[in-house]
């Protein structure tokens, strides 16, 4: 027994058996995926429902989703998680020290989306980044670049939707990022912090470089499906679910005289409706994934996603631990009229 | 005596975190005086931008997620 676990153990450390296992477990995954429509079709078949009607609909839906976007969400984050490894907030922050704004600005926009942190960091993060030089403005850049552009969700969008949108919300993600922690540069809102932080002089830390091979990394990216897997499937559960009910139910006529390119009210209200609702990025994109086809406009189910993705008010509430209220509705301000702005480009280049 | 301060603001990570240091301390037999710090300004001095973090006598040996068992045990003996 003690030589079987050892040699586990061992195996757990060579690299040529990861890559092995993950040869072998991708090829699985494609032969399986292309089984999952067929197999859903057959089990709604099997259930005593009239083929055809809304509730076959919603249930094939269902069926075929669940399965479906937890594959994908699995591939997604290993390869997320070994990619995180390559980034470290003290990489960034040592990035972005004494850097001008503008391009500062562009450089933490993107580190904000490969950068890993978990949320309870945000104010550490904070505290780090203005302590140790990094402009206001392109602090805001980081910050809400890494909730805004969430690269599960982008993974899934590009598997679900299509390359075009997930093109797209990954530009407008990052243009909101870049101009709005630039306006607020240009703003010089330094005073607004709350007065401990500035402050706050860190001393510098000399951590000792960590030397990852390669199967520390695949086990990074092992941990990160346990843990993120783990914790958003129930998420995914309740957005498949709506996703299902708008699917087999909504009309289309209804939902696309409501959240359709004709009507410029559609936009505001998507904003405002996205900001107290708090959902996990994963869960969002089986919903728009319904939205869309049944024919809601791209922009305005675009910025009712960031609106709930970036715009949350348990972030908030973490947040005036460090900034003051008066800079908190500049931040929601200033990212509200980013997130309309795109609703609204959207609906006119797209319909 | 080691004075090992453990830094986060009370998340499950820093909680497992804190779990990990007494264990392997408890382990090695190294008598040690644990501390979790969970006010941010106080955080903040220590200059780590990702928590949890771990201070052993005054020096920020680790930053940012869980540590790993052999560094941990590493860290405690030197």
């Amino acid at each position: 027994m003690n030589t079987i676990a050892a040699s586990l153990g061992q195996a757990r450390k060579s690299q040529g058996i990861w890559f092995a296992g993950i040869a072998i477990f991708v090829t699985a995954w494609f032969v399986l995926y292309n089984q999952l429509l067929p197999f859903a079709r057959w089990l709604v078949t099997q259930l005593p429902i009239t083929p055809g009607s809304h509730l076959a609909s919603s249930v094939e839906f269902f069926f075929y989703d669940t399965p479906k976007v937890l594959m994908l969400l699995t591939l997604v984050v290993f390869a997320m998680g070994v990619v995180r490894t390559f980034f470290s907030p003290e990489r960034t922050r040592a990035l972005l020290a004494g850097k001008r704004e503008g391009l500062g600005n562009i450089a933490a926009a993107h580190l904000g989306i490969v950068t890993p942190f978990c949320s309870c960091s945000a104010v550490p993060l904070f505290v780090g980044f203005v302590s140790a030089g990094v402009p206001l403005g392109v602090t805001f850049s980081f910050l809400i670049a890494a909730p805004m552009v969430n690269e599960i969700a982008l993974g899934l969008l590009f598997a679900l939707v299509g390359w075009k949108v997930a093109l797209t919300y990954l530009a407008f993600g990052l243009s909101i990022a870049i101009v709005s922690g630039w306006v607020i540069g240009r703003l010089h809102l330094e005073g607004w912090l709350e007065p401990w932080v500035r402050e706050v002089r860190a001393g510098e830390v000399d951590l000792e470089d960590e030397h990852l091979t390669w199967v520390d990394r695949f086990e990074a990216g092992w941990d990160a499906v346990k843990e993120i897997v783990g914790k958003v499937w129930h998420w995914i559960i309740a957005g498949i679910a709506a996703g299902a009910f708008i699917h087999g139910y909504v009309p289309a006529e209804l939902l696309s005289s409501i959240m359709g390119a004709d009507s410029w009210w559609s936009v505001p209200a998507a904003v405002l409706l996205g900001i107290p609702m708090y959902s996990n990025a994963a869960g969002i994109i089986p919903v728009i994934e319904a939205l869309l086809g049944k024919g809601a406009a791209l922009g305005t189910v675009l910025a009712f996603m960031m609106s709930v993705i970036a715009l949350s008010l348990p972030e908030m509430i973490i947040l005036r631990k460090v900034l003051s209220l008066k800079l908190i509705a500049v931040f929601v301000a200033v990212v509200g009229t980013g997130i309309l702005g795109v609703g609204y480009l959207f609906n006119a280049l797209f319909s | 005596m080691k004075d090992i301060k453990v830094l986060g603001p009370g998340c499950k990570r820093c909680q497992t975190t804190e779990d990990m240091v007494k264990a392997a301390a408890a382990a090695l037999g190294i008598e040690a005086s644990i501390e979790k710090i969970t006010d941010y300004a106080e955080m903040a001095k220590y200059g780590i931008p990702s928590t949890p973090g771990i201070v052993i006598d005054g020096k920020v040996v680790h930053a940012g997620g869980l540590p790993k068992e052999d560094d941990l045990k590493r860290w405690l003996q030197a």
